[in-house]
């Protein structure tokens, strides 16, 4: 390893092509966006002009030997991995890289229900066995939180032929698991982990924050760089460990992945890698500073639950990422997508989102004193204004899945479509969730009950944006004949 | 020598004041402060480049966002001032002897400590005893506060810089909440004239009438704005801005003012027709 983490390999090469003022006879066919006036003026020259096609000088991403490869080998170090990739179809790419690279079909993996689509899209992908752990729930605020150690411990005593055990490392609303003690367990038996660090990035650079998965000696990870890192939509990171083979990985990687790799978001990557390698650690100090800033002013509202380390449970609650405003809103009698609904109508402030029970608001490397007024302000107004009994709110809750089949074989399985109503007891063959947070109600293959159906109406009724059927509406299911 | 001044009244259109020399310039943890002096209008402020007063048209300014409100409320004792660190507003506040607290809450400390040392025109009387100076957000400062205040007068610079969130609704809401049953708010609301600034006005009128009762919307003419051509707008829980003027009782006061009369201040609500229109249609 050669270069320091002040260069950035395909930005300075992307600058040096620039300049070399290349005539293109190749795609894209917007031609620095001279063929694309509206684009060009919309998103700038120069933003149009760096949109181009992989070439000698700027590397290949389905096969990196120079600049790209030289950007991996500096992400890998400044994130302590053994081999780094630079992702463009977002952390669900990574996440499902990821699982495929250690499950074939039949393969067991152990992993906790409230893990994003991504996951068990891979599953479906894949074919692989999901064994959950139900993760503990904290029945106050409706959330699920990480897995216990021990519970990890007997699943994998009761499926000694798993292959791998999958942590979320922390959960969208910041709970962290114990990281290291469960890679422990599973090396002990032959396990791999695997870490979904979406929610995690800035774990790998600021001070007293969870231990971040590779430092733990987790074996892979997939890092949303775009969330706290900085860089562009879409672009993130795959992280694997010495054990893993990246010649593999690469494979695996370009069975889905683009071969038009976009240099936007690959130059986006490698600027913001330098940015966290040099100064991630004082600016993280300062996200974390505003978040305790933030939680203070909400909580002396009263009312709101801002709520921080005090949760920490040494078990399923092993840590929490204070970056995270994640804020308990029933108490003032309105659910958090109502509250998530009127920041943004009535107060134009957009949040990350809101649940049956909480909102989580994301904050970063951009955000200003200023606009943590706002939002503390907004929220006193929203109490002031449309507080109102909590009778009738129904409290989020974890509903234990009943797995019938894989979701592979639900999900290519003979099915019909019934209205939403005469569908307990049956095997649904699809998705149901709220997005955000993108944790599935039900994921293909899992018995819907009575209960399920109640909270799924619920949330459809207060404004959840839900997703994953076929039918839009959430009408009808798709259920195994 | 020519050094001018000029300020980007629109995309395509400048405003520019030749300049003698400059007093200060200096970058605060907000933004950066300047202070001219001119044949034309005196010694001026800008914040980020944003003329804030001239002292030869400040006047017009701050004796109409002080003395309309009042002249309307019986008895105003207890007043907020958010922003107004170059001491404008509070000079025309002290002169009412009835007044017992004057609360000026502004974010940027070196705009106050510039005002007093370059600009004594109007930073004269935030040595009163009964001004106190806090040195906080406007927003987060009225949040925690209840039914305190008989005026709030807001006199901010223009949303893009540190007073953006002294435009929002959550602002105007908590203003409300901070003032008592029978309390008005002025504010400081752009210019109807030229789209950009027409657009922001729209927004405040709006982002008012959704928290007060009473929301009027009086003019002024100040020379060195844009378009000179300015807004002020009047929330109230109780009192109508012009049948409740006590012009008499006003008058009694005799305090001279070289722009404010009380006929001056029932004809100030009356608007051009395209203004009524654009405020109707946020209404």
């Amino acid at each position: 390893m050669s270069l320091s983490q002040e260069r950035a390999p395909v930005y300075e090469a992307l600058e040096e092509f620039r300049r070399m003022r290349v005539v293109p006879f190749d795609v894209p066919g917007h031609k620095r966006g001279r063929g694309n006036k509206e684009l060009r003026e919309f998103l700038g020259e120069k933003c149009v002009s760096l949109d181009v096609n992989s070439m000698k000088p700027l590397d290949n991403l389905c096969h990196p030997v120079s600049v790209i490869r030289e950007a991996e080998e500096l992400a890998a170090e400044a994130f302590g991995a053994s081999h780094a990739f630079l992702m463009v179809g977002g952390t669900t790419s990574a996440v499902q890289s990821m699982v495929l690279t250690a499950c074939k079909r039949g393969d067991k993996i152990i992993l906790p229900r409230n893990v994003h689509r991504s996951v068990i899209n891979a599953l479906v992908l894949c074919g692989a066995v999901p064994v959950y752990v139900n993760p503990d729930v904290d029945h106050q605020l409706g959330i699920a939180l990480g897995m216990k150690v021990s519970q990890v411990e007997q699943a994998i005593k009761e499926n000694p032929d798993a292959v791998a055990v999958l942590v979320n490392n922390p959960t969208y609303y910041g709970i962290c698991s114990d990281i290291k003690s469960i890679i422990a367990l599973a090396h002990a038996h032959g396990m791999m982990v695997l870490a979904d660090e979406a929610h995690g990035t800035h774990f790998y650079f600021g001070d007293n924050l969870p231990a971040a998965a590779m430092k733990a000696g987790a074996d892979m990870a997939a890092v949303s760089m775009h969330k706290s890192g900085g860089s562009l939509t879409q672009s993130s990171l795959l992280l694997t460990g010495p054990e893993v083979n990246p010649g593999y990985v690469s494979q695996i990687i370009n069975l889905t992945q683009t071969t038009s790799g976009s240099y936007l978001l690959l130059s986006s990557l490698d600027i913001s890698r330098r940015n966290l390698a040099l100064h991630g650690r004082e600016t993280f100090c300062q996200v974390v500073e505003l978040a305790e800033y933030a939680r203070a002013e909400i909580n002396a509202i009263g009312g709101y639950y801002a709520y921080s380390r005090e949760l920490v449970n040494g078990d399923s609650i092993y840590d929490f990422d204070v970056t995270k405003l994640s804020v308990y809103t029933l108490e003032i009698g309105l659910a958090g997508i109502e509250v998530y609904d009127l920041l943004r109508d009535e107060y134009d402030i957009q949040i990350e989102f809101g649940d049956i029970g909480n909102i989580l608001a994301y904050l970063s490397i951009g955000d200003r004193r200023q606009d943590i007024e706002r939002l503390a302000s907004a929220l006193a107004e929203i109490k002031r204004l449309y507080q109102k009994s909590r009778n009738g709110m129904m409290s989020q809750e974890y509903i234990s899945p009943q797995v019938v089949v894989t979701p592979q074989d639900a999900f290519y399985a003979r099915k019909e479509s019934l209205p939403l109503k005469e569908t307990a007891g049956r095997v649904c063959s699809e998705f149901v969730m709220c997005y955000p947070p993108g944790i599935p109600i039900l994921a293909p293959g899992e018995r819907i009950t009575d209960k399920i159906l109640d909270y799924i109406v619920y949330a459809r009724e207060k404004g959840c944006s839900m997703t994953g059927p076929e039918d839009e509406k959430i009408e009808a299911l798709n259920v195994l004949l | 020598m020519e050094l001018w001044f000029s300020e980007r009244h629109t995309q395509n259109v400048k405003f520019s004041i030749r300049v003698e020399r400059q007093l200060y310039s200096g970058q605060s943890e907000f933004q950066r402060i300047d202070v001219f002096d001119s044949r034309e209008f005196g010694r001026f402020l800008t914040l980020d480049g944003y003329l804030m007063l001239t002292e030869k048209d400040e006047f017009i300014y701050h004796e109409m966002m002080t003395h309309v409100p009042m002249a309307v409320h019986p008895d105003p004792r207890k007043i907020l001032v958010i922003g107004g660190g170059d001491g404008g507003v509070i000079r025309e506040l002290t002169r009412y002897e009835k007044i017992e607290r004057i609360d000026m809450v502004e974010i940027d400390p070196l705009v106050v400590e510039v005002s007093k040392k370059y600009l004594p025109q109007t930073a004269c009387r935030l040595e009163d005893p009964r001004v106190h100076i806090y040195y906080e957000d406007g927003l987060r400062f009225i949040r925690s506060v209840h039914e305190e205040y008989d005026l709030i007068i807001v006199d901010c610079s223009d949303p893009g810089g540190p007073g953006e969130g002294l435009f929002t609704k959550e602002f105007y809401g908590s203003c409300y909440k901070a003032l008592k049953d029978d309390g008005i708010m002025v504010n400081q609301h752009e210019s109807p004239f030229y789209e950009e600034d027409a657009m922001t006005m729209q927004r405040v009128h709006k982002r008012i009438v959704g928290s007060f009762p009473i929301s009027r919307v009086y003019q002024v003419h100040v020379p060195t704005f844009p378009a000179g051509h300015w807004l002020f707008g009047f929330a109230s829980k109780k009192y109508h801005p012009v049948r409740d003027l006590d012009a008499v009782k006003w008058n009694m006061f005799g305090l001279s003012t070289r722009y404010y009369t009380t006929q001056l201040h029932a004809g100030a609500f009356a608007l051009p027709y395209y203004v009524e229109e654009m405020l109707k249609h946020v209404e």
